[in-house]
């Protein structure tokens, strides 16, 4: 596979470069200036709230509070990240569990996730049924709002079953984000149908090909999937439906520290950088997969 | 008659034993599916239903819903004024923010379309993030804080245009601004990722063909070939951001507080906040989700509408 790929690229390459050549006149070259100025100064007023937070969570206290203020530390220190591990190893409940608790959610959610999901899109995307287009419509309806529609009876159900204050509360939903199904789906419908006939033939049976061919092949929408459900779930503050302390959140227990005034800006701004380096990591990691996905993402009539 | 009507039965009741049958060779599919549709139906479509039938009666949890009939909307709408400050700083925001952000998205996904490979690839991350940074949006409290330490104030009185603070986020004035300037930094999300994917996927012997047939810009380029290839994507971003632009409540709750002062921004979000879980007051509360929930589906149905035609 990987041979083929890099067989082609280098076809590609020899056969798209006077392509680009021949796009040129297309193009002004103070318009191209322009734009490329005009992108820098965008990006640079994107990146800086977050080059901002992190230069904070660098800063020591006296720093912090001065008249007038600097953006990047001038004696960038880790004093913050220390004290906010001293502050957390002193609350009755440890920071280990926490963390735990946070990745036993994102963990679980979002595995239950992908793989519940995966097992729907299949069958929406390679089978004709009764129902089928029906299903699939209905989900793309539930994309259209928001969950904050659904939370009180979300709540209430939740509460007939008895899950409210524990982790459940937060996995079980999370496994029917439509946003998972849909994008499974649409990437799953690029497959060749021939491969699943293939191994019919075979004599493999539906639950084989799903595991044995089909999952393989989709790898870069398992990325995006996992993607969006850890950011959902890795942000998920979860206030509402989990109460006791020994359960709650990492997010949940950070902003508390955070809200402790202004003795704990320092400290405010390392809880910032925490929280926000995990899902821009595995962003960074996975990108290449995500945008092969999101390809496919496109909203047919 | 009789005998069209035996006929018309037999037909029938075929149909019904040939759908019967396929469901039968399919149960296979139905059993892949169950798990996915059953939890669906608990957490998307039974909540929205029962929202509905909420609406219409009293229900404060502990006792049993009281039928009401259309009072709760009629008290929303009529004698509710917060409700509708909230309606209008709620389109005020989706107005401006949604369709800003969507054209924004597209832009800078276009624009960075044409960057070598690895520059689109830092670009991509450097535009993106901001919308999965958690609640790094928090930040902005400390650009705009009330005092002379906040960056705002500090920079405005160096440079002498005031001589005071100005209390950016507990005057009235200035707070809906700010919350929009923030939303938009955020709004470069799922739709500009499937934007930025959808251009790569072009297949460029088209712009070719458009050469031939005399494109000479690249607005026209853009128009011509682009857009209507784009299409699936574009109304993928749409529906991302007419769900975002409506469901604004946590930059406003974090910067503006909750409640905010004079509810000056207020959303219905933070509304339906307010009455389900602080008066518990559902039925009122499941009022205001059904209200948000049509607007997002009818303002979703009508651009897909204009949506289809682009390029044509």
């Amino acid at each position: 596979m990987s041979k083929k790929k890099k067989k082609a690229t280098v076809e590609e390459a020899v056969y798209t470069k006077p392509l680009i050549k021949r796009r040129k006149p297309n193009r002004s070259i103070a318009g191209d200036i322009a734009l490329y100025i005009f992108l820098i100064i965008v990006a640079c007023i994107m990146a800086f709230p977050i080059v901002y937070a992190v230069s904070a969570a660098l800063k020591p206290l006296d720093e912090l509070f001065k008249f007038p203020p600097r953006v990047f530390a001038q004696h960038p220190t880790l004093d913050n990240f220390s004290d906010l591990f001293v502050t957390m190893g002193k609350s009755w409940v440890t920071f280990s569990r926490y963390l735990f608790n946070t990745a036993f959610i994102t963990f679980a959610g979002t595995a239950g996730h992908l793989i519940i999901a995966s097992m729907a899109a299949f069958v929406l995307a390679k089978y004709q049924f009764p129902g089928n287009q029906g299903f699939f419509k209905l989900v793309t309806v539930a994309m259209m709002f928001t969950g904050y529609v659904t939370q009180i009876p979300n709540y209430m159900l939740l509460n007939k079953l008895g899950w409210i204050d524990t982790y459940w509360a937060i996995i079980i939903p999370a496994f029917a984000s439509p946003m998972g199904l849909f994008l499974m789906k649409q990437f799953m419908e690029g497959l060749p149908t021939a491969l699943i006939e293939a191994a019919k033939i075979d004599g493999a049976n539906e639950w084989k090909v799903f595991s044995g061919i089909v999952m393989p092949n989709v790898k870069p929408a398992w990325m995006t999937l996992i993607i969006f459900s850890v950011q959902g779930l890795w942000n998920n503050r979860a206030s509402t439906f989990i109460y006791s302390e020994e359960k709650k959140t990492l997010v949940f227990a950070l902003q508390q520290i955070q809200a402790g005034g202004i003795a704990r800006t320092g400290q405010g701004a390392a809880v910032l950088v925490v929280v926000m380096i995990v899902p821009i990591a595995i962003f960074i990691f996975s990108e290449s997969q995500i945008l092969e996905t999101m390809a496919s993402s496109g909203l047919k009539d | 008659m009789r005998e069209f009507f035996q006929k018309y039965f037999k037909m029938r009741a075929h149909d019904a034993k040939v759908a019967v049958k396929k469901m039968k060779r399919s149960k296979m599919c139905y059993l892949f599916l169950a798990p996915y549709a059953i939890l669906f139906c608990m957490f998307f479509v039974y909540p929205v239903v029962a929202s509905i039938w909420y609406s219409f009666t009293y229900y404060n949890i502990l006792e049993a819903p009281r039928f009401l009939g259309l009072q709760n909307y009629i008290s929303l709408i009529l004698e509710d004024e917060i409700f509708l400050t909230s309606i209008k700083n709620t389109l005020m925001i989706a107005l401006f923010t949604g369709p800003l952000g969507y054209i924004m998205s597209f832009l800078f996904a276009w624009l960075i379309n044409e960057l070598p490979r690895w520059i689109r690839s830092v670009a991509v991350v450097v535009f993106y993030a901001p919308s999965i940074a958690g609640n790094c949006y928090v930040i902005f409290s400390v650009f705009f804080r009330g005092d002379a330490y906040g960056y705002a104030n500090a920079f405005l009185m160096s440079t002498g245009l005031i001589d005071k603070p100005i209390l950016w986020l507990v005057n009235p004035q200035y707070m809906l601004p700010i919350c929009m300037a923030v939303i938009l930094w955020m709004s470069l999300g799922t739709g500009f990722l499937s934007f930025v994917a959808g251009l790569q996927g072009i297949d460029g012997s088209q712009y070719e063909a458009g050469y031939m047939d005399g494109v000479k810009n690249r607005w026209q380029e853009l128009w011509y070939i682009t857009l209507p290839n784009m299409k699936p994507m574009l109304m993928f971003g749409a529906v991302m951001s007419i769900t975002q632009a409506f469901s604004v409540c946590d930059v406003t709750m974090a910067l503006c507080g909750y409640p905010s002062t004079d509810y000056a921004a207020r959303t219905i979000v933070t509304h339906l906040f307010d009455y389900g879980f602080s008066r518990f007051e559902m039925g009122y509360a499941c009022a205001i989700a059904t209200i948000l929930f049509l607007m997002m589906i009818l303002c979703n149905k009508a651009i897909q509408s204009l949506l289809r035609r682009v390029g044509t």
